[in-house]
């Protein structure tokens, strides 16, 4: 076993997905504790729906690099459905709801109508679960993923203290002069980022459970915010890194066994919650 | 100069005013109780003091060395905290953002203050206690803490003792009580017309779009506004407050 291992990681592409799958669960985990404390996950959802109608529309045009087409796109609709999340809960509900089945439906008829590939419902189901085996990832997609990770990954950083407070309390911050929506939009735009990013290894369906996940996972065990941050950001690393193991291993879709992965340390991790209880 | 100074003052939203002719001031040293119906524009009053909304009109200044952004606020809780997993340290903590600028991370300062403000609380040893683990009188003084992290002259509390028991609501009204003796100037909002009456020295009460009393505790008691309460008959039972129906054991 540990050969057929050692003798996979001697590719370039299982290196990459390495790479890529690291870099990608650290991101969107370390989002997810905000996501999830702020009862934003729905949020991730909706948006995974548009990057995949996003991903339709972009095919379209065959010349133009798609990640130009598609982060714009998600970025927008995150911004737009935080907003829409705020002012009226109920609708708000509504319309990520209308949103993301509306995107699901006009990008798949797009793509059927449109496709010039001779393998349509295959590649709508590499889109909605990820790449079925490592061999499509470039040395370009792994540079710009970690390119974007870097960009998550700093942000983060330097605005952790602010998106601790506004994650707590926004009254609070806001009447100690922070400008809430401000970090609110910045919020979203990085959620938006990752989900774009993820998406080539995961799929636009399972995304959202790389940031749900490792987070619900840490809350459950940990008791401080900063703990709660870094156990889900090595344990979502530790998740992928496993999942593409046993998926090389075993022949089973990358995305969807990090997935499960995820869930089996969930599991995991929430007996051990209700144990030290 | 008073520390706040409010004259002719109107309260709304874009889309409507919900009082106006708000006159009163508040002096350093002050214990304010803000009291009115709900709907009244209590909320309303406290934004507009935190430059959260804009007065729709009148003045609001500023003065005795309170700057914008300097009041420790003690806000409701809302339902996303009561499960969030930080320590009591890191909620402390983020009361001193304000302080630090442009700057990304907390200096030695910002600790000192709060271990300063966690032992003037009596949380110190609650420290690296998970903030949903612990009891609501606990969860308040954390928040207060974090308050006094902020300010250094005016702390501005909302119904502090909403959902507290009988115990912790008086702990929490003595602890009050203490930062208001070292020199702290409190603004209180409450429904509590016991605790407003005797804690307070200043009371301004808002109701029907305007407001209807300001002035010093005693003689509030002798006012108009007071006799409209139907209170004097009934001074200590403040269950009337609450609950308009209740009729008494």
């Amino acid at each position: 076993m540990i050969d057929t291992l050692i003798h996979f990681l001697s590719y370039d592409f299982v290196r990459y997905a390495l790479i890529v799958g690291v870099l990608i669960s650290l991101c969107s985990s370390l989002l997810g504790v905000t996501l999830v404390l702020k009862r934003y996950s729905f949020i991730g959802d909706g948006l995974s729906h548009v990057a995949f109608g996003a991903m339709a529309v972009a095919t379209l045009f065959s010349g133009v690099e798609k990640t130009y087409i598609i982060m714009p796109v998600t970025i927008i609709a995150a911004v737009l459905l935080l907003r829409a999340g705020q002012n009226a809960k109920v609708k708000g509900d509504a319309a990520i709801a209308m949103l993301s089945v509306g995107a699901l439906a006009l990008g798949y008829i797009i793509m059927n109508v449109f496709s010039t590939s001779a393998n349509v419902s295959g590649d709508v189901c590499t889109t909605l679960f990820g790449s079925t085996s490592l061999l499509t990832l470039k040395a370009d997609d792994v540079i710009m993923t970690a390119v974007f990770s870097l960009i998550v990954l700093v942000l983060f950083i330097i605005f952790y203290h602010r998106i601790f407070a506004v994650t707590f309390d926004e009254s609070f911050a806001k009447a100690t002069g922070i400008k809430v929506s401000a970090y609110q939009t910045l919020i979203a735009v990085i959620i938006a980022i990752v989900i774009v990013i993820g998406m080539d290894l995961v799929g636009s369906l399972l995304i959202s459970a790389l940031v749900i996940f490792p987070a619900l996972s840490a809350m459950s065990v940990i008791k401080s915010f900063k703990g709660v941050v870094v156990f889900s950001a090595v344990l979502a690393v530790t998740c992928a890194v496993i999942g593409m193991f046993i998926s090389i291993l075993a022949k089973t879709p990358v995305g969807a066994t990090i997935v499960a992965t995820d869930i089996a340390a969930f599991i995991i991790c929430s007996v051990a919650g209700r144990i030290k209880k | 100069m008073a520390l706040i100074n409010c004259r002719d003052l109107v309260l709304g939203y874009e889309d409507g005013i919900v009082a106006e002719n708000i006159n009163f001031e508040v002096n350093a040293g002050d214990y304010l109780c803000i009291i009115g119906e709900n709907g009244a524009g209590k909320s309303t009053l406290m934004k507009t003091l935190l430059h959260l909304i804009k007065p729709a009109g009148g003045t609001l200044e500023f003065g005795d060395g309170l700057k914008e952004y300097e009041i420790g606020y003690l806000p409701q809780q809302t339902p996303v905290q009561r499960d969030f997993p930080a320590s009591v340290y890191e909620i402390v903590l983020s009361g001193n953002l304000s302080r630090i600028g442009k700057r990304f991370f907390f200096g030695k300062t910002e600790k000192e203050r709060t271990a300063a403000a966690m032992e003037k609380l009596g949380i110190t040893d609650l420290k690296k206690k998970c903030y949903r683990n612990l009891s609501g009188g606990q969860q308040q003084r954390v928040l207060l803490a974090r308050a006094l992290c902020a300010a250094d002259k005016l702390i501005l509390l909302d119904e502090p003792v909403s959902g507290l028991d009988p115990k912790a609501t008086d702990a929490l009204y003595s602890l009050i009580r203490q930062l208001h003796r070292d020199g702290m100037t409190v603004i209180m909002v409450s429904h509590d017309m016991h605790a407003a009456l005797g804690d307070s020295d200043h009371i301004l009460q808002i109701g029907e779009h305007s407001q209807l009393y300001f002035g010093r505790t005693e003689e509030y008691v002798k006012s108009k506004a007071y006799f409209k309460l139907g209170l004097n008959q009934r001074p200590r039972d403040t269950r009337q407050v609450y609950n308009p129906d209740y009729k008494g054991e």
